[in-house]
């Protein structure tokens, strides 16, 4: 197939500065259990590719699901044709650019082989589903697994040659107990897949999945009778599958360069972090470091290469709290430069499906471990509360001021872990928030999370990312329950 | 397309056996997509898509799976012989579906709308021209959006909307900016000038010194854009049967009688005003409107074909996932011309950002202020308001403190594109209230 596509594009191959090809076809499965019944199963295959064309200082894209050798000459024609409209009036002059021009390859690892049958992961998930039930008070469950295989080939006018296949996995699970009123939901790796890697089906012994049904129902009837999560001032521990979205929403997105340099201000927003921090802003304490790492095996968004063919390799974009770089790719590191900033930009160029331009993306990004045990930063704590995995998000514009809401906590007095809370939120202020971490867990804390779900882009976009965590601690925040 | 849609559904009539029904939907799109930022371009281009999902039925059992056309018959139709032993296959691995529900009824109909969407190089050169010596981003998204519905017993639904979305910002300056949009199936420069003249104007009111508030409960005014986002957070899990039966929703209590909203709060699905589909996956043709909240008190729900089963009640042809397509909330009395006098001193709110819910069971929800956001004094804008937390129940927000809806709405096209364009509207008031909570 790769041959092939290169001999096409080879052919069809317009007289202009620069022209890719990136064709992914991925193929996906959804298998659901919910309430001990199986729901249809859902099957995808998605084809297609995108034409991208850098002509006399202007750039087009033209995307496609004919892969005809005539439907490519017509893309080849849409894309051009977008470069001429957009020569002389783009936000760079496209013909100073030098992309990428490598080549190479990447797979995802695979240490298991995959079920044999649908029958068999169906087998699966009735079993966790039927754990579920646990009491007349459990009154929703729910299992399910969700499969990609993707492959994708990024070839140039000038030689490069790009071939990736990944393989993903995506097991959930999640139960609500109900009782006066009141529903209390408890879902294993989040309500919204934050348990999600790369692989093949050890992923499922990975993550624990078996025996989780009735560990997720237990805590969701627990929760029904635990008092609301107190209020007022006080120490926090964040477990790795709350930390992902507090990484993701208040360093990730704000340290994208798209967004420092204003393309996302009409939709997902823009950001408090200028091009002149870079080098020299204290984000955080000295305990925080921040990797943008792509090479983590299971990780979800491990690559080698990058959507504009760039080649990823892992890099700080904080260290001891200092931000060092942005998350920006090619493109935008360009800009950065052109507008007289000397940043250093990550191999993050990324688009979500054949159908999107590649714009600046989280990938992996990771908090480095520290060396403090749980039981040490639970020790440490006169006054406070653990919260685990995330339930509600928001943050401004700017990516400054948020709010995060978990569907469990534990409060923590005189260093003793005592009874669970429902309810736990918390409130803060990126730029002061990352100063007050206080402890960093060490390896033995550290969890390898991410989301299928990262929104951003005009047209929209909805992409997966990896974070990798320690424990947290973090001094004096803001803490608050529901209403009583 | 509409006719090789048709070629299609009769060549996978004949692939099926005598004892298998199939259901077959399309959703292609032929879009140019336009980004601007500083009034430059950043990145332009097409997407030309067509996608079918084929469900095949046997003895109360369903597969489904989605394919991507090329378009190309030789190519696609292979394809579908695939997909179609695929599924047969999958079927014997699969237990009996007690919640199995499609149309045995088959109505098939035709909607075309009519259109007049300007040359891209015009829209590009107006766009340009008017973003001259002013700091403006955005997206102009354009093109023909289908929708097609086949099954092996006949029915045939067709939709084609042709239409554009324009949505822009003009910018102050950090997070000081005036949201805008025109959309609509018929361009009009004039109109887009007018809408384009409107936000210089009040882009001229955030160069005044910002004023930063303090937490505490304010007055405020909810512009349109601003109620819909506090009404789309409710769409999500609120609107359909399933949620409210599995006590997931966050209007559990307004469903289940222990609370209400004003009086004058009526949202309904209003499918017949819409530009969505009037057919949904498994061939039901949608009533015009459903009342989902009628006089502040919940009226019915959207149901699925597979929750009509599984609750035995009927259902209303909601999509899989029961979320509104067509969201309408019933205007109130207010005039909008005299939305700052009754204000009187407050936050006038032009767009909230980023809902979510800070707790459920009290359908408490969090989010921020964005773009033109004003402090009003004695009816008179007095400057432009630094970006605030709100935390505060949809209960006291469209309940007991609930002051007035206006009296005019707008209506407004969803601009999402997450894999394809959105054929979703909502139709929204302004609302009025008191003590609004804001935290941080």
């Amino acid at each position: 197939m790769t041959a092939s596509f290169e001999s096409t594009f080879k052919r069809i191959l317009p007289a202009v500065d620069f022209c890719s090809l990136r064709f992914v076809e991925e193929s996906t499965e959804q298998l659901s259990v919910r309430q001990d019944i199986a729901e249809p199963p859902q099957t995808c295959v998605d084809r297609g590719a995108m034409i991208s064309i850098f002509d006399k200082g202007g750039y087009g894209y033209a995307a496609t699901s004919d892969l005809s050798e005539s439907g490519l000459r017509a893309a080849v024609a849409r894309a051009q044709e977008w470069a001429r409209l957009t020569a002389g009036r783009s936000v760079i002059d496209y013909s100073t650019l030098t992309m990428p021009s490598v080549s190479g390859h990447y797979r995802t690892g695979l240490q298991k082989p995959a079920f044999t049958s649908k029958r068999e992961k169906f087998e699966l998930l009735k079993r966790e589903s039927a754990a579920c039930k646990i009491d007349d008070r459990i009154v929703d469950w729910s299992a399910s697994f969700w499969t990609t295989h993707t492959r994708q080939f990024y070839v140039t006018g000038d030689g490069a040659m790009v071939d990736q296949e990944w393989d993903f996995m995506v097991p959930s699970l999640s139960a609500t107990a109900f009782e006066n009123g009141e529903a209390q939901t408890r879902s294993f790796g989040g309500r919204y897949n934050g348990f999600c890697q790369q692989g093949g089906a050890e992923i499922i012994d990975r993550a624990g999945f078996h025996g989780a049904g009735k560990r997720t129902a237990e805590e969701a009837l627990a929760l029904l009778f635990a008092p609301n999560c107190p209020s007022g001032t006080m120490d926090v521990i964040l477990m790795p599958d709350q930390m992902m979205l507090q990484i993701h929403e208040s360093i990730g997105h704000p340290t994208e360069l798209d967004r420092i340099l204003g393309d996302e201000r009409n939709f997902a927003g823009t950001s408090f972090v200028t091009l002149d921090m870079f080098g020299q802003y204290q984000y955080g304490s000295d305990l925080l470091n921040v990797t943008f790492d792509p090479g983590m095996a299971e990780q979800f968004a491990s690559y080698a290469f990058d959507d504009d063919g760039a080649r990823a390799e892992k890099a700080f974009l904080i260290e001891k709290g200092k931000l060092l770089r942005p998350l920006g790719g090619t493109i935008s590191g360009a800009r950065a430069q052109q507008a007289g900033y000397d940043v250093q930009g990550v191999a993050n160029s990324r688009a979500c499906a054949w159908n999107r331009a590649p714009i600046d993306r989280m990938a992996n990004l990771n908090i480095e471990p520290g060396t403090s045990t749980l039981a040490d930063m639970i020790t440490s704590i006169e006054h406070g509360v653990l919260m685990k995995t995330n339930v509600s998000w928001s943050i401004d514009d700017s990516r400054n001021k948020f709010q995060f809401g978990c569907e469990i906590g534990q409060v923590i007095e005189y260093g003793k872990l005592g009874h669970v809370v429902k309810n736990p939120n918390y409130r803060g202020i990126s730029a002061t928030f990352w100063r007050s971490l206080a402890m960093v867990g060490n390896a033995a804390t550290q969890e390898v999370m991410g989301t299928p779900f990262c929104g951003k882009g005009e047209p929209n976009q909805v992409i997966r990312v990896g974070h990798a965590s320690p424990a947290c601690k973090f001094s004096n925040i803001d803490v608050f329950g529901a209403e009583a | 397309m509409q006719t090789y849609f048709h070629q299609i559904a009769d060549f996978i009539n004949t692939k099926i056996n005598a004892d298998e029904v199939f259901l077959a939907n399309l959703s292609a799109e032929e879009s140019r997509f336009v980004r601007f930022n500083k009034s430059l371009i950043r990145q332009a281009g097409s997407i030309k898509q067509s996608s079918m999902t084929i469900s095949l039925i046997k003895s109360d059992r369903r597969a489904e799976s989605k394919l991507t056309l090329c378009g190309q018959r030789d190519t696609d139709f292979a394809q579908i012989v695939m997909v179609v032993e695929a599924l047969r296959r999958d079927l014997s691995d699969l237990p009996e579906d007690p919640y199995l529900l499609y149309n045995l009824m088959p109505q098939s109909t035709e909607h075309v709308g009519a259109s007049r969407i300007a040359a891209d190089a015009d829209v590009l050169d107006l766009i340009i021209s008017a973003g001259q010596r002013k700091d403006l981003v955005g997206l102009y998204a354009a093109g023909t959006i289908y929708k097609g519905f086949a099954n092996s017993l006949g029915q045939r639904n067709w939709h084609r909307v042709d239409n554009f979305n324009l949505e822009w910002c003009l910018y102050h300056a950090t997070d000081k900016a005036v949201k805008s949009s025109y959309a609509g199936t018929h361009w009009d420069h004039a109109e887009f000038t007018r809408k384009m003249t409107s936000a210089s104007e009040q882009l001229a009111i955030l160069t005044r010194p910002a004023k930063q508030l303090s937490p505490g409960q304010y007055r405020a005014y909810l512009a349109p854009a601003a109620m819909n986002e506090i009404l789309e957070l409710l769409s999500w899990e609120s609107f359909g049967i399933k949620a409210q039966r599995n006590k997931q929703s966050p209007l559990l209590k307004l469903e289940e009688g222990s609370a209400a909203l004003h009086a004058g709060v009526n949202v309904k699905e209003n499918s017949a005003d819409g530009i969505a589909p009037g057919f949904q996956a498994d061939g039901f043709i949608k009533p015009p409107s459903v009342n989902l909240i009628k006089s502040g008190k919940h009226a019915e729900a959207l149901v699925s074909p597979r929750s009509a089963r599984e609750f035995d009640v009927d259902t209303n042809a909601a999509n899989a996932g029961e979320g509104p397509e067509a969201l309408d909330m019933a205007a109130g009395n207010l005039r909008r011309d005299e939305v700052l006098k009754s204000l009187d001193t407050g936050l006038l709110i032009g767009n909230l950002h980023y809902l979510n819910y800070s707790d459920r069971k009290a359908c408490r929800m969090t989010g921020m202020t964005r773009f033109a956001t004003f402090w009003v004094e004695n009816g008179e804008i007095i400057a432009p308001l630094n970006v605030m937390r709100f935390d505060d129940s949809a209960y006291r927000v469209l309940g007991d403190n609930l002051i007035g809806l206006t009296a005019e709405r707008d209506l407004m096209l969803d601009s999402a594109s997450y894999g394809e364009r959105s054929t979703g509207t909502a139709r929204m008031p302004g609302g009025l209230v008191k003590d609004f909570a804001l935290t941080l």
